[in-house]
């Protein structure tokens, strides 16, 4: 067993937990964090993404242990039903989900390409930057669409 | 995946120490081929060891017409640095956005992945590898599928690359993986030009018979010329040996007429 301590969406956790335990479990199982979804488990889907130390991961692809010390934003430290996260709120406006299993991961790293971009971002760049989020219901169209305009929110605020 | 004991180390020393009194002992960098590999049980280390939280693997300095990058610095931290830009556009054309923020260039060349791109620009740009006991020529540094000259238990700590006149790297990416099918890196130092490629044997090599025509004339139509033999090169269900062999003359032309 391994001891972590770590900040999840501003609340710290120290819990012990097996060496092989990976952060989508953590989140998942010992954290009933479920909004950060497993699509694939094998680090395509992007599914799984988010944000650690400030940076978009797959945490399918992360040891908890890893994240010792750690601080970690997932879907669920954006915003609420009632007060949605401005690309939570592009999201449902452009019709940019179907299923929304892709959805978190989408959402999660879409907001470091905005937060990272010096200049307002292209769709072919927003593209390229979501090649490592897959959505099975075909709605990229929507999803550049709905990150363009979170991201001409983002950048007026 | 299987259990194993995770340790996490504050210096080379320690991670040496651990790594040597383990039974079947990895070092963990970026995670992003070990952990995959673990959870597809392909190896089933007793210990991981994660070099993680040793501060002076991480950075990027450049000094006396060189780039250092720490071997624990991540593909976004050299895809923003363009010191060398065909070295940050490889870079930023590894994986995906998020594999960016976790995999390092010290773990993707230690693994030597036949299909990686970094091991075309080390080579590519006559690069030195830097371990916690020695340094390496990135010439007799990647010896094959997946071997390189270090020795067991030995780290990365860091990779200098000499500045080039001009460089750029050009792949034909497989269009889910982003692994290299064909990569040709192409430099020109003051010591003359090399031309790299991956994806299309079972290691990353220097086009020799290109080096020599370009040194002559640098055009990309010159290397329409020289035959390439792909009786060696990888065949999958991506590409051919055939289709290879043309990749890597096309990667070469484009290559070249990107800084001609």
């Amino acid at each position: 067993m391994v001891d972590i301590t770590i900040t999840v969406n501003g609340t710290g956790h120290s819990l012990s937990v097996p060496d092989n335990t990976l952060l989508s479990d953590l989140l998942r199982e010992n954290l009933r964090l479920t909004g950060t979804h497993i699509g694939c488990d094998t680090s395509q889907c992007g599914s799984c993404t988010v944000e650690l130390n400030g940076r978009a991961v797959k945490s399918c692809t992360v040891l908890a242990a890893q994240a010792n010390n750690g601080s970690i934003t997932t879907i669920e430290g954006l915003g609420t039903p009632n007060d949605l996260h401005p690309v939570q709120a592009a999201f449902r406006d452009n019709h940019a989900l179907q299923c929304g299993f892709c959805t978190p991961g989408m959402i999660m790293t879409a907001i470091e390409m905005i937060k990272d971009a010096t200049e307002p971002l292209s769709a072919d760049q927003i593209r390229a930057g979501l090649e490592g989020n897959y959505c099975r219901c075909t709605g990229y169209q929507n999803i550049v669409k709905a990150v363009l305009a979170a991201q001409t929110q983002l950048r007026s605020v | 995946m299987y259990s194993f004991k995770y340790h996490s180390v504050s210096s080379t020393e320690e991670a040496c120490t651990l790594f040597e009194s383990s039974e079947s002992a990895v070092y963990l960098s970026g995670g992003m081929t070990l952990i995959p590999t673990l959870k597809q049980r392909l190896d089933y280390p007793t210990d991981v060891i994660d070099l993680g939280a040793i501060d002076d693997l991480q950075g990027i300095d450049t000094e006396n017409g060189s780039v250092r990058v720490g071997s624990r610095t991540c593909h976004a931290d050299v895809a923003c640095n363009p010191h060398i830009q065909a070295l940050a556009d490889l870079a930023g054309g590894i994986g995906d956005l998020q594999v960016r923020n976790c995999g390092t260039i010290g773990g993707s060349i230690a693994n030597n992945d036949p299909a990686a791109d970094y091991p075309a620009a080390l080579l590519g740009l006559g690069a030195t590898v830097h371990t916690n006991n020695r340094d390496i020529r990135a010439d007799e540094f990647f010896l094959d599928l997946f071997e390189t000259a270090l020795h067991t238990g030995e780290i990365v700590t860091a990779v200098s690359f000499p500045t080039p006149l001009r460089a750029a790297y050009v792949k034909f990416p497989n269009p889910a993986s982003r692994y290299a099918i064909v990569g040709v890196f192409v430099a020109e130092h003051n010591t003359g030009i090399r031309v790299a490629v991956t994806g299309a044997g079972s290691c990353v090599f220097r086009a020799t018979a290109i080096e020599e025509v370009l040194q002559r004339d640098f055009r990309p139509a010159v290397v329409e010329g020289v035959s390439v033999d792909h009786s060696k090169f990888n065949s999958d269900i991506h590409a051919s040996q055939e289709f290879r062999g043309h990749l890597v003359t096309e990667m070469t032309k484009r290559a070249v007429a990107k800084i001609a």
